[in-house]
């Protein structure tokens, strides 16, 4: 057997590694160009929309840090947290610019009716199947969509879309190995992973709702018509629930269908979640951090 | 040489055996060279208790200290700081895997060390008995309290157990991050608004003695410290790191703009080290027998989030045990 020398590791500085560095794995949102480029009001609009989708998702995973079911579900749950971050900072900082406002203003100085986020995003974590429900819903989703924004013709969204591509694959696959594992392990996991799809399940026809300023910006190949998503984003959700023996619930309704989180009106738990997300920042106007 | 420890030490008899002596001759050479012992070596028990009470108390804490800052993911005043503190904490969560795992290697399984940190058996790092009530205590938990686990820990890197040595090396890269990015969040209050200001004092009024505790008791009221350092695990002593790590805050301190809350502290030129008052061993003894300000808080999370996922592991062993078997099945069909 070899045996390292004691100090085949070398002594470890302090100081050696650059800050900057190491936080450009954090989500910085200083991508290629992003500080240059002044969104157009409209897409301005749809790039808040995607971020709030992102940013609302991620506050509500960051809850599951130091509660998850084992450790490596802390660092998973996170590490999706953290992406989604980054992904709603790029946006929120492209749509920011079409008003001279920061990701931080948007983030931490709107009301409740000026968040555009769909409905699934906002709705509690329930249990960790539910979570996981939600989570397959939405990687489902955001795979088609970042796999068409990175063929847009505004060169942010494009960037966002192939980065984040990437990162959601993973969150996908998480989220089919554990619908997987749940519906497939004991009794109760099965009964708790049919109850967590019921409960998100009537969220999901929102995603795919088309309006007027969405049309437009399609039409001009900026963004993607979220009914375009429909087939796709359905066909990945069956695969797993064909292989995990579920059935897609009955239960979509006509009022979760047409939601309202693009015109700014909210279930009732978006209130609570921003609350607790903007409280400290609001207690020290204009400071910084 | 590889039978689990309790086996062996139910077998062992009153002289040591030709092989134990052999076992015994090898590692004291090992540790003389200040060379590496690994997991296959032959080892003293009282080594390999040694080492698996600390690793342990060492992964405990990593994740029992994840709780005082997951408190701000929450409510982290701009993403910016939000995205670090998320990370910060998935690092931590890291760590604790990572030394779980060396100490398995000594023959303690996880499951094990999870039940004694919920039973409230095993002991963690008593600084995380210490509440975080505004987002300065992030910034203080970062440079007083991770800058002193740097003190304590870049010495580890060269601990005799390779396991636990090549742990230390990853998670002093990953503590030197984080004590950056926590002198950075009280420089960044220092340089703000009076509330802010006024915010950071306190912070480090509250963290700074709690932090010097970490090293533990003085060097003449540590009993297993020489054992320790005799078995290259230690390198230097409880008084020594103390020393050192005040004389590395002194200066960064006075580029904050903070005041360190002992009167006392001086730099003492005929000794070549820093004057400071004495510290109140009365509360460390209280925090360290559970008495601590959040110690119930703490342990109470961690046994609820065990307890609440216990279904979920169950289920992830059951579907493996499932996969398992129809793989067994199409093999033997094959066949």
């Amino acid at each position: 057997m070899t045996r390292p020398t004691p100090d085949a590791h070398g002594e470890v500085s302090v100081d050696r590694l650059a800050l900057a560095e190491e936080l450009a794995g954090t989500g910085s949102a200083s991508g290629p160009g992003e500080g240059a480029r002044i969104a157009p009001p409209e897409t301005a609009e749809y790039a808040l929309r995607l971020g709030d989708d992102a940013l609302v998702l991620a506050q509500r995973l960051g809850d599951w840090i130091t509660r998850a079911p084992e450790l490596e579900e802390d660092v998973a749950l996170g590490n999706i947290a953290l992406d989604l971050i980054g992904h709603a900072r790029s946006l929120l900082h492209y749509a920011g610019s079409a008003t001279g406002r920061s990701e931080d203003e948007l983030a931490y100085w709107r009301d409740e009716p000026e968040w555009r986020n769909a409905w699934l995003f906002e709705q509690p974590n329930g249990d960790f199947a539910c979570t996981i429900a939600r989570q397959l819903l939405a990687s489902c989703y955001w795979f088609e969509l970042n796999t068409a924004l990175s063929a847009s013709t505004d060169p942010i969204l494009a960037a966002v879309g192939a980065k984040a591509v990437k990162e959601v694959d993973y969150h996908r696959d998480h989220a089919a190995q554990w619908t997987l594992r749940l519906a497939g392990g004991t009794e109760e996991s099965r009964r708790r992973m049919i109850q967590g799809v019921a409960d998100v399940w009537p969220y999901l026809d929102e995603l795919f709702e088309d309006d007027e300023l969405v049309t437009r910006l399609a039409a001009d190949g900026v963004a993607v018509l979220p009914s375009s998503l429909r087939a796709g984003t359905e066909a990945a959700i069956a695969q797993v629930f064909a292989e995990a023996e579920l059935e897609p619930p009955a239960g979509r309704t006509a009022f979760t269908a047409s939601g309202g989180g693009r015109r700014g009106k909210h279930t009732e738990h978006l209130g609570p979640l921003l609350a607790e997300l903007q409280v400290l920042a609001r207690q020290h106007p204009g400071a910084s951090w | 040489m590889t039978a689990p420890a309790e086996l062996r030490r139910a077998s062992e008899p009153a002289e040591p055996t030709a092989d134990e002596l052999a076992g015994q001759a090898a590692f004291d050479e090992l540790i003389a060279a200040d060379s590496r012992i690994e997991p296959r070596d032959w080892m003293p028990e009282a080594y390999r208790k040694t080492l698996i009470r600390q690793i342990s108390q060492h992964a405990h804490s990593e994740i029992i200290g994840m709780q005082p800052e997951s408190n701000w993911i929450s409510r982290a005043p701009s993403l910016k700081r939000k995205a670090i503190l998320m990370a910060k904490v998935q690092d931590e969560a890291g760590h604790g895997l990572y030394l779980y795992s060396a100490a398995q290697t000594l023959g303690i399984g996880r499951e094990e060390m999870m039940r004694q940190l919920i039973e409230g058996r095993a002991r963690y790092s008593s600084i995380f008995n210490y509440p975080t009530p505004t987002w300065a205590d992030m910034g203080a938990i970062g440079w007083l309290v991770d800058g002193a686990a740097i003190c304590n820990q870049v010495p580890l890197c060269r601990a005799s157990y390779g396991p636990y040595g090549r742990a230390m090396v990853r998670i002093c890269k990953e503590e030197s991050f984080h004590q950056r990015q926590g002198f950075e969040i009280l420089l960044e209050l220092m340089q703000g608004t009076e509330a802010q200001r006024r915010m950071a004092q306190d912070a480090v009024n509250r963290w700074y003695w709690p932090s010097l505790m970490m090293f533990g008791p003085p060097d003449d009221e540590s009993p297993n410290s020489a054992q320790s350092m005799a078995w290259n695990i230690k390198r230097f002593s409880n008084d020594e790191l103390r020393q050192r790590f005040v004389g590395m805050l002194v200066p960064q301190a006075e580029v904050l703009g903070v005041t360190l809350p002992d009167p006392e502290l001086a730099w003492n030129e005929e000794r070549q080290a820093y004057d400071m008052s004495e510290i109140d061993w009365t509360e460390f003894h209280e925090v360290l027998a559970g008495r601590g300000p959040a110690n119930a808080e703490r342990l109470r999370r961690r046994r609820e989030a065990h307890e609440a996922g216990a279904w979920v592991r169950e289920a992830a062993a059951e579907y493996a045990r499932k996969q398992a078997d129809r793989a067994a099945e199409l093999a033997g069909a094959v066949a």
